[in-house]
C-alpha cells in the first residue's frame, strides 16, 4: 500500500512547505516516500538537528589542550592524565534532556532519560563512573498544580533511582528547584561521566565498505514512534494521547547491554558503535555514514522484532531502548556474536556498509528509503531565526523592604522552602556509592569521584539559575558558569571543560528566540574566560504548554580535575576556628535582589536585575580557594549561592560546629544576610594569617568575619544582634521541609 | 587466600566486592561466572550486590535457579564459607540457605545511605575480628532491605546466636532490627550492609574490612 503524501500528512510531521520542497530537491526532485517523509522529520526535527539554535551554538569555545573530542559525538573527551604505569586516560561526558517524556509519564520519561545518556557514554568506550541529575518542577504547594508537580516529582526520582540503581551507576550529586513555569514543563536534565584509556575510544563511523552493520540489544517495538518530532513542539490539550509516544526502559538489559559492548570492544573487531536513541535506527544509520563518508545498506527483515506487523516507517522511528549499532571488520563478526551470546542479547547483521554515501533501507529486499546520508544529517535547514529583546519578567524595584519578619524568621522560611531545604528526600533514593569511587557524595558543592586507574579525582558540579536568566539572560548565564567554576573551586578542583543542556521556550517566539541567543553568547564569553570549552550538550527548546513557557533555563555541567587530596566539606568540623569570607561581603543593592530566594520566598515578586558579576575578580577568587584548599590550610569550604550568607553560614553549622559572625557593614540586614552577589566562599581555619597572605597575592578581600563555636549561629552587625538560634532548630526545618511537603502525613525518619 | 565472587547478569556491585578484597584487603579474589558449575578454587565465596536477573519476579527469586548456585550449595554443604551481601542476601534466602526474607523497605523507597551497625556475636567466621557489640558504620543501597520472618524462626535465631548485626537505627522496617544472620552451621551469611563500600578510608570507613578480616583469621585457622 502507498501512502500519498498530502500537504496535511507533511504539516503532521512538523515540516514546513519549504522544508518540504527541500527535501524533494535533495531526492532530485522526487516525491519521498512514506518512510523517507518519517525519516526527514525526524532527523530534521529541532531535538535531532538544532536547526534554531545551531547557528548560535557555534559561538561556544569547543577547544583547549585538554579536548581530545568536541561536539559533534555522541559525548565530549578530555584528557585526564596518565596512570602511575603512564597509560593516559580519559573522561567522556555528556547532558541530555528528557523533559517532554517526564511530563507525559514521569517514570519511565525520567528513567529513559538516564538511559540514553548512559548509552552515549559506552557507546564511546567509557565505563559510566557517575550520574548528576538537575531536574525543575512547578511549585509542590501550588492549591490548583501542587498535586500533579508532586506526582511527577515523585515519578521522576523513582524514574532516575529505577535505571540508575539497577544499571549500577552512582547519582553522585544535581540540583532541583521549583518555579510556577515548570508546572507544564517539567525539566529532566542528565549528565553522565565515563572513564577509559585513550586507546579504548571508539567513534561511530561506519567505516570500511563491505564491512557488515549488526544490530544488537534489545528487540524493536513500537514504543517512541516519533519521540523526537514530539520533543519538538509545545504542548497542548492533547498532550496526554502521546503517552505512547514514551519509551519504557530496561536497566538490566542497559546493563547487559554495557557489558557487552565493552567486552566486544576489547576484541578489536567491532570499528564503530552508536547508540540508538533518538529517531533509533534512522537516526544511528545515517549518522554513521555520514561521519564516515561512506553509504550504508540494511534490510528490515533482518531487525529483531518485538511486535508482528510492524511497518518499514515504524521500525525505523522506533525509539525503543537498549539497542546500538555497530560496525565490525568483515570475517571477524563471530568474535562479536560470541560476546554478545554469551550476555544473552540478540546480535544480528542487519545490512553492511557501501562506497555510495546512501542510506539504503530495505524491506524483504524492495528498496523502501534511499537518501544520502548527508542530507539527512548534515543538510537539515539551518534557521537564523529572529530575534529581538528578551522577554522580561522583572517587576518594579520595591522602594522599601517589609520588616514584618526578623532576620531569623525570614532565614527560617528560606531554609524550609523547596528550592534551598534538604533534598535528602531525593538523593536517597539514588544508589550514589555502587562502584566505591564517591569520595564526596550528594548535598556538596561539588561531587567528586576517585579515578583507581590514576590515583587521582574528578569533581563535577550540574547548575541551572532560571530566575537570574529571566531577569538578563545574558548576565544570568553568566553567573551560572560563574557558579559552577566556584563550586568546584571551593572543594579544590580546576575547572577544565563543561556541557551544556539549553532549556527555553518557542523559539519561533522572537522574544524567546531572543534569550537563547543572549544566554548562549553570555556563556560564551564566561566559559572562554574561565577556561571551560563546551564539548557537546543538548538544546530543549519548545518547553511550552497551553502557551505558558519555562524561564530561560540553560543548565551548565561543569568537571573539574582534583588531586590525590582528600575532599574538603562543607561543615564546620571543630570550634574555636576563624571564620574568613573569602571575596568579602560584597556590594548589594535593592535592584540585585529582585531574583534572589529571599525575594521569592519572602517577597513572592521577581524584578530589577541579577547580582553584578566581575569576571576577572571570580576567577582571582577561584585561584586563591584551590591553592588555600591545595595548602591544606582550611577544615571547611562552602560557596556562597541561593540565600546568600546567611543560609551558607547555617549549612556550615549543620554539621553541628556552630559560629559567631560580628560584622561592621553600613546595610541593610536583608541585603547582608540574603544578597546573592558572587565571588564569595565561607572557609574555617587555623591559619588565618597565610589564608589572607594567598588573598591578598590574588588581590582578594578575605575579612575574618568571626569565628566557629558550640552549638549557635550567632551573627551581629555593628553591635546589633540579627540571628542568634540553636544549631537544631534552624536544622530540623530545612531538613524535614521536603518530606514534609509530600508526605504531610508522615513522620520523617533518621 | 581466595575470594570468589560470583557474577550473575545484573551483578553491579561484583567489582566491588573484587577490588575491596583484592586492592583494600590484599589478598586473591577472582570472578566466577553464573553458568559455571564449580567454584574454581575459591576458599571463601561471595554473592554481590546488584540486580541479578533484573530482579524480575522476586530479587533473587531467579538467579536461584543459576549454575552456579548448585555449585554454591554444594560448597556450603561441605562447610565453604559464603558470604551473601545485599541482592547477595537475597538469593541466599530464596534458594533456602538462609531463613526468612527480604520485602521491600518499610517507607517503600529505595534507600542508600550510611547506617550504623552493632555486632550482635562474635561467634562467627565473619565478625571473629569485632568485638561484641562493636559499633560498625557501613553503608546500606536497596529497596527491599526489610528482613521479614515468622516469631518461630525469629527467636531460633536470637537463641541459637545467630543475628550478625543489628541496625542501630532501623532504616527500613527489618524485623528486630536484623542486618545480618547466619545459617544454623555459621558458615554461611547474609546481610543487607555493603562491607565493600567500608573499606577504604576515602569511602568514610574501613569497618568492612573487620567482615573479609574475620574471614581470613577463620581459614588461617582452619588450615593450622
Amino acid at each position: 500500500m502507498t501512502i500519498p503524501i498530502t500537504p496535511d500528512l507533511i504539516a503532521t510531521h512538523q515540516l514546513t512547505q519549504a522544508e518540504y520542497d527541500k527535501i524533494v530537491s535533495l531526492l532530485g526532485g522526487r516525491e519521498p516516500t512514506y518512510t523517507e517523509l518519517g525519516i526527514f522529520s525526524v532527523m530534521w526535527s529541532e531535538h535531532c538537528s538544532y536547526k534554531s539554535s545551531r547557528i548560535h551554538l557555534k559561538k561556544l569555545p569547543t577547544q583547549s589542550h585538554r579536548v581530545l573530542v568536541g561536539p559533534g559525538e555522541n559525548a565530549g573527551i578530555i584528557d585526564i592524565g596518565a596512570s602511575p604505569t603512564g597509560e593516559r586516560y580519559a573522561i567522556a561526558f555528556k547532558i541530555e534532556s528528557h523533559n517532554h517524556p517526564s511530563f507525559i509519564e514521569p517514570f519511565q520519561g525520567a528513567a529513559t532519560g538516564v538511559g540514553g545518556i548512559l548509552r552515549d557514554i559506552f557507546t564511546m568506550g567509557a565505563r559510566p563512573l557517575a550520574v548528576m541529575d538537575a531536574i525543575r518542577f512547578g511549585r509542590l504547594d501550588d492549591p490548583k498544580t501542587g498535586a500533579r508537580n508532586r506526582r511527577i516529582l515523585e515519578g521522576v526520582v523513582s524514574g532516575i533511582a529505577h535505571y540508575g540503581n539497577c544499571f549500577g551507576v552512582p547519582t553522585v550529586g544535581g540540583e532541583c528547584a521549583f518555579e510556577d513555569g515548570y508546572s507544564g514543563n517539567p525539566l529532566v536534565n542528565v549528565f553522565a561521566l565515563g572513564v577509559f584509556r585513550h586507546d579504548e575510544i571508539f567513534f561511530g563511523r561506519a567505516t570500511g565498505v563491505g564491512n557488515p552493520v549488526i544490530y544488537v540489544g534489545a528487540k524493536t517495538g513500537r514504543d517512541g514512534v516519533h519521540g523526537a518530532t514530539m520533543a519538538s513542539a509545545e504542548f497542548t490539550e492533547e498532550a496526554k494521547q502521546k503517552r505512547p509516544n514514551v519509551q519504557v526502559g530496561d536497566p538490566f538489559m542497559e546493563k547487559l547491554l554495557l557489558e557487552a559492548c565493552l567486552e566486544a570492544m576489547r576484541t578489536g573487531a567491532i570499528v564503530g558503535i552508536q547508540d540508538m536513541g533518538a529517531a533509533g535506527l534512522t537516526c544511528s544509520t545515517c549518522e554513521m555514514g555520514s561521519r564516515a563518508g561512506t553509504g550504508v545498506e540494511i534490510d528490515l527483515m533482518y531487525v529483531p522484532q518485538r511486535e508482528t506487523g510492524m511497518t518499514p516507517y515504524e521500525i525505523m522511528l522506533s525509539e525503543s531502548q537498549e539497542r546500538m549499532l555497530l560496525v565490525a571488520e568483515k570475517g571477524r563478526e563471530d568474535e562479536v556474536f560470541a560476546v554478545f551470546k554469551k550476555w544473552g542479547l540478540d546480535a544480528v547483521t542487519v545490512g553492511q556498509v557501501t562506497g555510495d554515501g546512501l542510506l539504503r533501507v530495505r524491506n524483504h529486499g524492495e528498496v523502501v528509503a534511499e537518501i544520502s546520508n548527508r542530507a539527512l544529517a548534515d543538510e537539515a535547514p539551518l534557521y537564523n531565526r529572529p530575534y529581538t529583546k528578551p522577554l522580561s519578567l522583572a517587576g518594579d524595584t520595591p522602594e522599601t523592604l517589609p520588616t514584618h519578619l526578623s532576620p531569623l524568621a525570614t532565614l527560617l522560611a528560606i531554609l524550609a522552602s523547596a528550592d534551598v531545604c534538604n533534598k535528602r528526600w531525593i538523593w536517597e533514593q539514588y544508589d550514589h556509592m555502587v562502584r566505591t569511587n564517591t569520595t564526596l557524595g550528594p548535598g556538596g558543592d561539588a561531587a567528586i569521584i576517585r579515578i583507581k586507574e590514576t590515583g587521582t579525582s574528578i569533581a563535577m558540579t550540574l547548575d541551572g539559575n532560571g530566575r537570574y536568566c529571566a531577569l538578563n539572560p545574558r548576565e544570568g548565564t553568566k553567573l551560572l558558569v560563574a557558579e559552577c567554576c566556584r563550586n568546584l573551586s571551593t572543594v579544590g578542583a580546576l575547572p577544565v571543560a563543561a556541557t551544556n543542556n539549553l532549556n527555553f521556550g518557542n523559539p519561533e517566539r522572537p522574544e524567546i528566540m531572543a534569550q537563547l541567543v543572549e544566554s548562549i553568547e553570555g556563556m560564551a564569553e564566561a566559559c572562554t574566560f574561565f577556561e571551560t570549552p563546551i564539548t557537546g550538550g543538548n538544546v530543549s527548546l519548545y518547553n511550552e504548554t497551553l502557551g505558558e513557557g519555562i524561564y530561560p533555563t540553560p543548565v551548565l555541567g561543569v568537571v573539574g580535575l582534583l588531586g590525590d587530596i582528600i575532599p574538603v566539606t562543607t561543615a564546620f568540623k571543630h570550634v574555636d576556628r576563624d571564620i574568613i569570607l573569602l571575596g568579602g561581603l560584597g556590594h548589594p543593592d535593592m535592584a540585585q535582589m529582585g531574583g534572589t530566594q529571599y525575594a521569592k520566598q519572602i517577597i513572592k515578586k521577581m524584578w530589577g536585575v541579577p547580582p553584578a558579576l566581575d569576571m576577572e575578580y571570580e576567577k582571582r577568587v577561584h585561584s586563591a580557594i584551590r591553592e588555600i584548599v591545595r595548602e591544606q590550610l582550611v577544615e571547611s569550604s562552602h560557596d556562597c549561592s541561593d540565600g546568600g550568607l546567611a543560609v551558607a553560614l547555617a549549612e556550615c553549622c549543620f554539621g553541628g560546629v556552630g559560629a559567631k559572625i560580628e560584622v561592621d557593614y553600613s546595610i541593610e540586614p536583608e541585603l547582608l544576610l540574603f544578597h546573592e552577589g558572587p565571588s564569595r566562599i565561607l572557609v574555617s581555619t587555623r591559619f588565618s594569617a597565610q589564608v589572607q597572605k594567598i588573598a591578598l597575592f590574588y588581590g582578594i578581600e578575605a575579612p575574618r568575619i568571626g569565628s566557629t563555636i558550640e552549638g549557635r549561629l550567632q551573627v551581629s552587625n555593628d553591635s546589633t544582634v540579627l540571628i542568634d538560634c540553636a544549631i537544631e532548630d534552624l536544622r530540623r526545618p530545612w531538613d524535614e521541609a521536603l518530606q514534609t511537603i509530600l508526605h504531610p502525613e508522615q513522620h520523617p525518619h533518621g | 587466600m581466595k575470594f570468589g565472587v560470583v557474577v550473575f547478569p545484573g551483578s553491579n556491585c561484583d567489582h566491588d566486592c573484587w577490588y575491596s578484597t583484592s586492592h583494600d584487603l590484599g589478598h586473591e579474589a577472582e570472578f566466577i561466572w553464573h553458568d559455571s558449575t564449580n567454584l574454581g578454587n575459591a576458599d571463601a565465596v561471595i554473592l554481590p550486590g546488584g540486580f541479578s536477573y533484573g530482579d524480575y519476579l522476586r530479587c533473587g527469586a531467579i538467579a536461584k535457579f543459576s549454575p552456579v548456585m548448585s555449585a554454591v550449595k554444594r560448597f556450603a554443604a561441605d562447610g565453604g564459607l559464603v558470604l551473601g551481601i545485599c541482592n547477595g542476601f537475597q538469593i541466599l534466602t530464596e534458594a533456602g540457605l538462609l531463613p526468612g526474607a527480604l520485602v521491600r523497605n518499610r517507607d517503600l523507597k529505595f534507600i542508600c545511605r550510611q547506617v550504623e551497625l552493632t555486632t550482635e556475636t562474635t561467634d562467627s567466621p565473619f565478625t571473629n575480628e569485632a568485638t561484641r557489640g562493636q559499633h560498625l558504620h557501613i553503608p546500606i543501597a536497596h529497596g527491599e532491605g526489610c528482613y521479614t520472618a515468622d516469631d518461630h524462626t525469629l527467636d531460633q535465631l536470637e537463641r541459637e546466636d545467630r543475628v550478625l548485626f543489628r541496625y542501630v537505627d532501623n532504616p527500613n522496617g527489618s524485623m528486630r532490627n536484623i542486618a545480618g544472620i547466619l545459617n544454623e552451621r555459621r558458615n554461611v551469611m547474609g546481610m543487607m550492609p555493603h562491607p565493600d563500600r567500608a573499606s577504604h578510608p576515602l569511602m568514610g570507613s574501613t569497618d568492612g574490612l573487620i567482615v573479609w578480616r574475620s574471614v581470613v583469621q577463620a581459614l588461617a585457622t582452619v588450615s593450622k
